[in-house]
């Protein structure tokens, strides 16, 4: 089958083992190592690489549309935000009556907006599984009503970039809107439990941490899974040659529409899992400094190679909390500093020079016949 | 208005009549007529009432100046142009202007282009994969799992366009020759009844161009090929009817000696040659 495909690939094997080799091991440092000791992962360094792991899965949904398929979204932040809306609208309705008003149903911001009651679209959102859907079902239409309408009209290119730049502009002004309903620049905040457990607890934080990795495992296998079968090649294709692949009698547009929605809604999933390790989420998510950001993080990473969108979103992410707290002035030089010397002497980024390294240590005249997978795509 | 007008049309086939994947009509021998069809970019003339006949198995050669409308044509039938005016019928059940580029593609018009576009950054193999005739739609392509019988049939291909040695290589570095090469075998992969081939020879060597002629012939009887070529020595080593082009209509039609007799031809075409 085409998900189980990958698992039988080195690459995926190494990969799914690392990640689960960093979440036991994080694991076991935050639950079983004393608190005073210098390996203690605190619940705040936890939460932290959920974060990152959010992220990681949010730049492998980019790297599949970007790099495999050539369109370069400039507004994935939207979906990574519409995802995470959908969830704190779920988280919202936990608090209950339990929030500053008091209001059993109404959220806090309506109450102050002096609403009296629930928007029709807020409703069902007090059921788990409702909302976990429309998790995955909120990012996922929009991507199917803009790709459709787009790829329909074969929009491509830079065209397609900026659309989808003024798409996630033009959904952050909306959100900033109190008559939109979903709090306006506050956003949604002050979260209270999930699925009953209270988000304040450093058991609740593992596990949301744990549930990230998880995701991002799933996510990365959905995403080698499409890659390594022969969508993934006419996807390939499509980037490389879309009039020749039509005349192959492929529908280029419902390639491109049915790759670019799954991205979406992993990066829904994303967004998701973000909100309640934060704590909040706000318009700014839809900001298209964040969209072009992760297409920073994959860049430097590596294209087309899926991990290597995760080692560039981790990496990017980890710097910039170091830089942030150290010369918060300074980030925006040192990433796009970072940027340009990743285009010049790292064109195929971090994982092209891993990469690199191992053919040239392991075999330079390797057998042409037999082309490993990383290979292929280091060519791609 | 226009509903009249069609109603009154009596050798006409209505739409809702003829099943969309129906196979391609061939008993009245033609398997691709142009009629009466105009094209024109910004007032330029690119086709002027051309019209055409390929039966059936036949190898059609079609030369011309360039400017010609050559590839315009090429580009009418496999629905990357809409004309103007004109008909295209594909059998006699089929009309071309009303299908996509992939219907085009799925009902049997393969297309080889002026420029070998074959994808680089993919395998032989897997060019010739994707070329395959099989199930398009996206779901089904997610779900495809290589066949034995997929296999034979790419290898056999392989064979035909000898490049077996390159099999597992990579499209982007093989020389000019072999990818107009695994173009035309990316074309027989697809199984058409139709083969388009925009110059195929360009960039051979004189051995390249002698297979790919064998090839050609060998080719035509089973599916009708028309070519589009510069060099007269390869149209005159293959061909059988050759059609000459000039300024978007049919100059000359006939053997490679009739038409390299006709004054008028000699005239627009071959008098730059000799």
């Amino acid at each position: 089958m085409w998900l189980t495909r990958p698992l039988r690939e080195r690459s995926t094997q190494i990969f799914l083992g690392v990640l689960f080799a960093a979440l036991v091991v994080v694991t076991f440092l935050h639950l079983f190592m004393p608190q005073d000791s210098a390996l203690h992962v605190s619940a705040y360094t936890v939460t932290l690489l959920g974060k990152y792991l959010c992220y990681a899965l949010l730049a492998v949904a980019v790297d599949l549309v970007w790099g495999y398929l050539g369109i370069l979204s400039l507004g994935h932040g939207a979906f990574f935000a519409l995802g995470g809306y959908a969830m704190g609208m779920y988280l919202m309705r936990q608090i209950g009556d339990r929030g500053t008003y008091g209001d059993p149903v109404l959220p806090d911001f309506m109450v102050f907006l002096n609403w009296q009651e629930l928007p029709w679209y807020w409703l069902g959102f007090d059921m788990a599984w409702f909302a976990f859907i429309m998790v995955l079902l909120a990012p996922g239409i929009l991507a199917l009503v803009f790709g459709f309408l787009a790829f329909r009209s074969r929009v491509t290119g830079v065209y397609l970039s900026i659309i989808t730049q003024a798409l996630t502009f033009a959904l952050m002004l909306a959100f900033f809107r109190n008559e939109m309903g979903f709090g306006g620049n506050n956003g949604l905040t002050d979260f209270r439990d999930i699925l009953g457990f209270n988000l304040r607890t450093d058991a609740t934080r593992l596990g949301l941490f744990i549930a990230t990795g998880i995701a991002l495992g799933i996510g990365y296998l959905i995403c080698r899974g499409i890659v390594t079968s022969k969508l993934g090649r006419v996807s390939i294709a499509c980037r490389d040659a879309e009039a020749r692949t039509r005349f192959l009698g492929y529908r280029v547009e419902r390639v491109q529409l049915f790759v670019f929605v799954v991205s979406a809604m992993l990066a829904g999933v994303a967004g998701a899992l973000y909100v309640p390790q934060v704590g909040i989420i706000n318009p700014s998510e839809f900001s298209p400094i964040f969209s072009i950001e992760i297409v920073v993080w994959v860049a430097l990473g590596g294209r087309a190679t899926l991990y290597g969108a995760v080692i560039g979103a981790i990496l990017v992410n980890y710097a910039k909390t170091v830089f942030t707290g150290v010369m918060p002035d300074a980030w925006l030089f040192a990433l796009g500093g970072l940027f340009v010397l990743v285009t010049v002497f790292l064109p195929k980024g971090i994982a092209g020079l891993l990469f690199e390294r191992r053919k040239k240590r392991k075999d330079p005249d390797a057998d042409p016949n037999t082309p490993s997978d990383t290979e292929r795509e280091a060519t791609a | 208005m226009s509903i009249i007008e069609e109603l009154s049309n009596r050798n006409r086939v209505f739409n809702f009549l003829t099943p969309v994947a129906s196979p391609v009509d061939v008993r009245h021998g033609p398997i691709l007529y142009l009629d009466d069809v105009n094209v024109s970019f910004d007032g330029f003339k690119a086709i002027n009432n051309l019209n055409l006949t390929i039966d059936d198995g036949e190898l059609r050669c079609i030369i011309g100046p360039n400017g010609a409308g050559k590839t315009t044509m090429m580009d009418i039938i496999t629905g990357k142009t809409a004309p103007d005016t004109g008909s295209v019928w594909f059998g006699s059940r089929h009309n071309l202007l009303t299908m996509s580029e992939p219907d085009i593609a799925s009902l049997g018009i393969g297309r080889k282009f002026q420029k070998p576009t074959v994808f680089e950054a993919l395998t032989v193999f897997e060019n010739l994969e994707l070329a395959m005739a099989t199930d398009k739609r996206v779901i089904p392509t997610l779900r495809a799992v290589m066949k034995v019988e997929y296999r034979d049939r790419i290898d056999e291909v392989l064979e035909t366009i000898n490049l077996q040695a390159e099999r597992d290589q990579l499209a982007g570095i093989l020389s000019h020759g072999q990818k107009q090469w695994l173009e035309i075998g990316m074309l027989l992969m697809q199984k058409p009844r139709l083969l388009l081939v925009d110059e195929p020879v360009a960039g051979m060597t004189e051995q390249e161009m002698e297979r790919t002629a064998e090839l050609l012939t060998s080719l035509a009887g089973k599916q009708s090929v028309v070519v589009v070529e510069h060099d007269m020595g390869f149209v005159r080593s293959i061909a059988r009817k050759v059609t000459v082009l000039h300024q978007g209509s049919v100059l000359a039609e006939g053997t490679m000696d009739q038409v390299s007799n006709d004054p008028e031809v000699i005239k627009v075409y071959l008098g730059e040659e000799a």
